[in-house]
């Protein structure tokens, strides 16, 4: 990737100082997390990066091999704790696809529901950290505002604000009620006004798009090379949505359009997030019409023991392909279980996009490509 | 003049309108507690519900509850979330370059002893082995509400200490 800033020179040869190398975290405010990058600086400019990562290693994938299936389902919330209900879909599909459990409609219906209300949730905490990393402290107080109502959403249904744990084998624990829909209807009304609230308060801001455009390039050949997926992907001007692609659940009834950019630079893919949002919305909205009475959990065995063999499942999560694979001996517990992490994948990519840039776009760069540490180092 | 009329700092010392009266302990304590900044220094989940707590609805403010992205500015130091072993080194460090008083609060399951992720290889079984813990927060992660209840009561605590605290 060529860099898009002109080096400086001064009668015709280009100047350089000494490369000093620079610490950036583990603590810091706008590493979103516990990422240490160690930054190689030509004056201003950034000649290298390289990402210090395992600050959050908790052992997720090992201590899967410790416990039944059904027991997983809670630690796959906390991998990527701002995508809870993909997280576990992602393990759910999974596990009924190797055991060729039917999922009832209703639940089918369900699970796309939380799934959009959690895109729009992890989106909105990004939209509300991506603008306090650049500096604009209002527009993180209104995306948690209208991030509560959703939060008040999936505690309703499942108990927690954060951690859900709601997604079974088979279908989902509760039902979701009349009182509840009419709620998120609700929400779903309100909902465009508050995007033009962010609109209004961020897109427009000429701060933003000088901090923005051109900044973090990357073309879509490097972002498929190095396996980068969900918005950093269609953000450089690839169509490749899972929903579209691989359709799960119901998502092929349902119409929706993949928010696409052609720039591949920070301001594109923050339009494709926030446009991401109005089509989660629209989602939401089409299930809840679609809604068919009936079971919301299915009938699944007592007992769940995979067969022996190697079964992989994903789900298009926030921030991408969310991957769940496991390698079963036939016990009721996994022999390995890999997830693969979208943010794991876009961190390589950061020394490239950095790369040229000056030192205060670091920030804007790392909040881009929204990484979530506890997905990072799992 | 304006005439100074001061709270009987949380006790049950009856209020004279014009006239302070206290000792210099209550006064250090009070400002203290008052102005509890807290150091930005999110690990993992629970940094998720200690921004929402910061944020409009439940207002961290209101308790004079600032965030700091330096330690050296930080009186609290919030560990929302799991430390493992490369972690620990580097708390131990910012805890080091807290200036004092400084107070450590446990925020979570993890925090306090592991949580979920209690007795796993890489896993510091809660932060107390680490660095000296104020307060616990319970919960997996604890809401909100828990959050400032814990704050509430730390400020107490700082109520009650004495004039000879140092860490």
């Amino acid at each position: 990737m060529d860099t898009q800033i002109e080096p400086r020179t001064a009668g015709g040869e280009e100047i350089h100082t000494e490369e000093i190398m620079v610490n950036m975290g583990p603590q810091h405010p706008s590493t979103h997390g516990v990422l240490r990058a160690v930054l190689t600086l030509d004056g201003e400019r950034i000649t290298g990066v390289d990402c210090d990562i395992g600050y959050l290693h908790r052992c997720f994938e090992k201590v899967s091999e410790k416990l039944t299936y059904p027991q997983i389902i809670p630690y796959t919330d906390r991998a990527d704790y701002l995508g809870g209900m993909t997280n576990e879909l992602a393990f759910v599909l999974t596990v009924e696809q190797a055991l060729g459990i039917e999922v009832p409609r209703r639940a089918q219906f369900i699970r796309v529901i939380m799934s959009e209300l959690q895109r729009i949730h992890s989106h909105l905490i990004w939209f509300g950290t991506f603008g306090l990393d650049l500096g604009a402290t209002t527009p993180f107080l209104y995306s948690f505002r209208d991030r509560e109502v959703i939060s008040d959403f999936f505690e309703e249904v499942s108990g927690a604000r954060m951690m859900y744990n709601y997604m079974r084998v088979g279908g989902v624990r509760n039902d979701i009620t009349a009182a509840w829909v009419e709620k998120v209807r609700e929400f779903l009304r309100r909902f465009p006004a508050y995007l033009q609230e962010y609109d209004d308060l961020l897109t427009g801001n000429p701060i933003l798009k000088a901090r923005t455009r051109g900044i973090g390039r990357i073309d879509a050949a490097t972002a498929i090379a190095y396996g980068a997926s969900g918005p950093v992907l269609r953000a450089s001007g690839v169509a490749y949505d899972l929903r579209k692609n691989d359709p799960y659940l119901v998502y092929d009834e349902l119409s929706f359009e993949v928010a696409t950019a052609t720039e591949g630079d920070v301001l594109a893919r923050y339009r494709v997030r926030l446009k991401e949002m109005r089509e989660s919305a629209r989602l939401v909205q089409q299930a809840l019409e679609g809604l068919p009475e009936g079971d919301f959990l299915g009938k699944a065995p007592r007992i769940i023991k995979l067969p022996p063999g190697h079964y992989y499942g994903h789900v298009e999560g926030p921030r991408g392909e969310v991957g769940c694979y496991i390698v079963s001996d036939g016990d009721r517990r996994p022999y390995r279980l890999h997830w693969r992490a979208p943010s794991f994948v876009h961190l390589q990519l950061l020394p490239i996009m950095a790369k040229g840039h000056f030192m205060g776009d670091m920030v804007a760069i790392i909040g881009s490509i929204d990484i979530v540490m506890g997905e990072v180092d799992r | 003049m304006a005439v100074i009329q001061m709270g009987s700092f949380g006790d049950n010392t009856p209020v004279i309108p014009g006239v302070v009266t206290t000792s210099l302990r209550r006064v250090i304590n009070w400002s203290r507690k008052s102005s509890l900044w807290y150091m930005l220094f999110g690990i993992a989940c629970c940094a998720i519900e200690m921004m929402a707590t910061g944020a409009a609805r439940h207002d961290f403010d209101r308790f004079g509850m600032i965030f700091r992205a330096s330690p050296r500015q930080s009186d609290l130091m919030i560990v929302a979330g799991t430390v493992n072993e490369k972690m620990a080194d580097v708390i131990r460090t910012l805890y080091a370059q807290m200036a004092e008083p400084r107070y450590v609060l446990a925020m979570g399951a993890c925090a306090t002893n592991g949580g979920p992720y209690h007795d796993l290889y890489n896993v510091v079984d809660g932060v107390d082995r680490v660095v000296p813990v104020d307060i616990y927060v319970p919960g997996c992660p604890p809401r909100p509400e828990a959050l400032l209840h814990a704050v509430l009561r730390l400020q107490e605590r700082i109520m009650q200490e004495g004039m000879g605290r140092t860490a």
